[in-house]
């Protein structure tokens, strides 16, 4: 579709202009909102964490409400993830919430392949989108997007470190999901110990080099309080759906013989803070997030994976459409090789099964040969005997002969003889 | 910007109501919506055709309250152009905090010239390669940000002759109401007279209906508050404006309007003229759904195109080359074309699999026959060795017995002839004793 038809004058640069009266177009913020609260809302939880930490518990604590859970035995051989979408409503806005669970997480004796299975769930995720962002026909606006926009990741409240496990984990997902570290069951941390933990995890977190979420610091209004709140990080948190009534009020609780652990109570611990972080101050810049950074940076490489550039071998900028072509090609061009590869495998084994069968053939033949030579000569012998029978037989019949004969003469003789002396 | 929301109405996921017991905070998601659209700021391209004449640049200025064709700027009738151009010109504009980046995309030289057919051309390929351009830089590997320069509304001016549309008016409506979200409106309306004005909008409304153009309809709202609104809004369509650039004083308020001999004709009164409710819709209530529409439906429907013709028709000679390949995949849609290159290639694998099996058949099937004939003649063979050993060892035997007897006959024979010889011996020697004997 050329425009060159067109005589264009060069782009002319963007000036300011000042307005002389009230237009109307600050309203534009409050037509996208609107817009976006009659679409709704989705998000996408992540909970990566040993079986029993309290991935579910916390998620009831923080979406205020119980989502079906079932717990998990520890004696699952691999890990696996379970998905469940909930629709939420608060005031006028409704969320979509996918929360994912990994079960039998940190319970295997070999954990080297543990991390693969979340990877897998979350690059799923991704490539769902790709493919439907790739489609000819295709509807964004109505995609139903399920890609993981925040990952929670349960430190085991060991008060030392994190575990290798922890650590392989982050790496692995650093640069797929937004990941959030939080310190589970943190009641049975003293305050000095988890001062010291957090400070232990951070440090390991940036000399092994994972890339944890940080809270954004663009937006003025949020960045102070963004500010402090990445130097908590990570969240040390408790959570229950049980109440307990302290003073003359009822709060999300657990009680022990030692005191109340008050979920909401910031000195107890930090899900307050979590709970502002995740969802009230942040929650549309990790689904920007994911969106931007995280899935762009999927699709570039599986785009280069399958070959596409942005521009071709002559470093000139090629678009997508001429990759198709080029790829279509050469994938045409694949398909009559491999056809034909097979039926040239064919065209040799045919060759070589006659060859085969031609010696057999020919040793056959050979052997009927060696018979038949063998039937000869023992014919051959045979007449040789026959042969000589016959010449005994017959110098036999000679011998017989002639002796009978000589007897003949002889008793002719004798008679003769006594004949004569009989006179 | 992606598609950060869904419809909840138009999705099939599975999912389960839940309600929620107390404080969670999701509700501040709105103002974090808004926070982040104040920060990134907005961005409009409108586009303005309509012949020379009409008053579109002084609209312009009266819509956004300022200058933007002035004496440094001046607009596009006041240029003499033997063409259509396409022009655009960039503004940044702030109001509350909010940022707009405006850009007004002229057409001077539309319907200006004798001949105006294919006047639009121009505009149609200005607006093709605008969501060109976006294609291509939504279909980068990578992306960085992505510049949205695609016309987002097009002003349609039409003269205010008080009859109908005119030809070229149908024609151009005819051809971009695909492309572009086409809002027409009476340009100059303060030569009708409300009557007239009337009569012209419902005649206009007919032509096109009757011509079955799709001009841009604002969408239904869950609000019945909003609802009732439209359908006012509807009732007044094609809306009739004026514009002026200046301001005049009328009953001790300052104004924009224009000066006659008989009175003022105020551009901002309702009673004069529709542009507040131009104003209102256009930049206050409908500006994101102009955008929304234009990059869900007019974007979609150019992209889909562009890729259906290239991925698939584009090597014709491949089509005809690979016939029994690609016959099969004619309907493109609702797949991507590396999608539909993975069908096509299990396709192959099953055909492949299909043609080595029968090959093997046959190839079995030819080996089986040789091999039994090759059987068959060794048994056969065979069979011939041993009828001949069977009947040279009876021929064998029976030489040997005729031997024997020839033996036993022999050496009886023999045995007598020697019991002969010893019995003539004896007789002999008798007789030589005899003869011997008589003697005494």
């Amino acid at each position: 579709m050329a425009s060159s038809d067109v005589a264009r004058m060069p782009e002319k640069a963007v000036r300011p202009l000042g307005l002389a009266g009230h237009v109307g177009f600050d309203s534009l913020p409050d037509q996208l909102v609107n817009k976006s609260i009659c679409q709704g809302f989705c998000f996408n939880i992540l909970c990566i964490g040993e079986t029993g930490i309290g991935k579910s518990t916390l998620m009831d604590t923080l979406f205020n409400t119980n989502f079906e859970n079932f717990e998990s035995s520890h004696f699952e051989p691999q890990v696996k993830l379970r998905a469940q979408t909930y629709d939420l409503q608060e005031s006028n806005v409704r969320l979509r919430l996918t929360v994912v669970n990994t079960v039998g997480f940190g319970d295997q004796m070999n954990k080297q392949e543990s991390y693969q299975p979340v990877v897998d769930y979350i690059d799923k995720q991704f490539e769902s989108y790709l493919q439907e962002e790739l489609k000819i026909k295709r509807s964004l606006h109505n995609y139903h997007d399920s890609r993981v926009h925040a990952c929670l990741y349960f430190i085991s409240p060991s008060g030392h470190s994190l575990k290798s496990l922890d650590l392989v984990t982050m790496k692995k997902l650093d640069s797929k999901v937004n990941i959030i570290p939080v310190i589970a069951k943190a009641d049975t941390i003293s305050k000095s110990e988890l001062h010291k933990f957090k400070i232990k995890i951070m440090s390991e977190l940036v000399s092994n080099g994972v890339q944890i979420y940080q809270f954004p610091l663009d937006d003025e209004t949020v960045a102070k309080v963004n500010t402090t709140m990445n130097g908590l990080l990570p969240f040390a948190v408790v959570g229950s759906t049980e109440e307990v009534s302290v003073g003359n009020k009822m709060v999300k609780a657990r009680q022990y013989p030692w005191g109340v652990v008050q979920v909401e109570n910031e000195s107890h611990c930090d899900f307050v803070k979590l709970r502002e972080m995740l969802i009230c101050v942040n929650m549309e810049d990790l689904r920007e997030q994911t969106h931007t950074r995280h899935y762009e940076l999927y699709r570039r490489c599986k785009l280069e994976e399958m070959g596409f550039q942005d521009t071709n071998p002559e470093c000139k900028p090629v678009s997508l459409q001429q990759t198709y072509e080029a790829k279509r090609q050469e994938f045409l061009v694949e398909l009559q090789k491999r056809e034909d590869e097979m039926r040239q495998m064919f065209v040799q084994r045919v060759k070589e099964k006659e060859s085969e069968l031609k010696d057999a053939e020919r040793e056959l033949q050979s052997r009927f040969e060696q018979l038949k030579r063998l039937h000869a000569d023992e014919k051959a012998t045979l007449e040789d005997k026959r042969r000589n029978l016959d010449d005994d037989l017959s110098s036999f019949g000679k011998r017989r002969a002639a002796a009978q004969l000589l007897q003949a003469q002889s008793l002719t003789a004798n008679g003769k003889k006594d004949k004569d002396r009989k006179k | 910007m992606g598609p950060h929301y869904i419809d909840l109405h138009k999705t099939a996921v599975q999912t389960q109501q839940k309600s929620l017991e107390g404080y969670v905070g999701f509700a501040s998601l709105p103002n974090q919506v808004y926070r982040k659209s104040v920060k990134r700021g907005f961005e409009f391209t409108l586009m303005v055709v309509g012949e020379s004449g009409l008053g579109k640049s002084t609209l312009i200025n009266s819509l956004f309250l300022t200058d933007l064709y002035s004496l440094e700027y001046p607009g596009p009738s006041h240029r003499i152009k033997k063409t259509v151009q396409v022009e655009q010109s960039k503004v940044l504009i702030k109001e509350g905090g909010v940022q707009l980046l405006l850009t007004i995309v002229d057409t001077p030289g539309f319907g200006d010239a004798v001949d105006n057919s294919n006047c639009w051309q121009p505009i149609i390929d200005h607006i093709d390669s605008k969501f060109e351009d976006y294609l291509n830089s939504e279909s980068r590997v990578n992306r960085r940000q992505m510049p949205d320069s695609r016309i987002h509304c097009c002003l349609y001016f039409i003269a205010p002759s008080g009859h109908g549309l005119k030809p070229l008016d149908i024609e151009f409506m005819k051809r971009l109401h695909e492309k572009v979200n086409v809002i027409p409106l009476i340009a100059k309306a303060d030569t009708l007279t409300p009557e007239e004005c009337q009569q012209f909008k419902k005649q206009i409304m007919r032509e096109i209906l009757e011509h079955k153009i799709k001009i841009y309809e604002f969408p239904e709202t869950d609000d019945e508050e909003e609802n009732k609104l439209v359908k006012k809004i509807k009732d007044k369509l094609p809306l009739a404006v004026v514009g002026s650039n200046t301001i005049i004083e009328v009953n001790s308020k300052r104004v924009r309007g224009r000066q006659y001999p008989w009175g003022v004709a105020e551009v901002e009164n309702s009673d004069h003229c529709d542009f507040t409710i131009l104003r209102d819709m256009l930049i206050r209530t409908h500006m994101q759904d102009l955008k929304d529409v234009t990059n869900n439906v007019h974007y979609e429907n150019y992209r889909s195109r562009k890729l259906a013709a290239v991925t698939y028709t584009g090597p014709d000679n491949n089509r005809a080359a690979k016939g029994p390949l690609s016959t099969k995949h004619d309907t493109v849609e609702g797949m991507s074309p590396l999608a539909q290159m993975e069908e096509e290639r299990r396709d192959h694998v099953t055909k492949m699999k299909k043609m080595e099996m029968e090959m093997e058949q046959v190839f079995e099937m030819k080996v089986k026959e040789k091999v039994q004939k090759l059987k068959d003649s060794e048994a056969e063979l065979q069979r011939r060795h041993e009828q001949m050993k069977k009947n040279l060892e009876a021929q064998h035997r029976e030489l040997e017995d005729k031997r024997r007897v020839f033996e036993d006959e022999r050496s009886n024979w023999e045995a007598n002839q020697r019991l002969e010889q010893q019995k003539m011996e004896a007789s002999r020697t008798l007789e030589k004793n005899k003869k011997k004997g008589k003697i005494f």
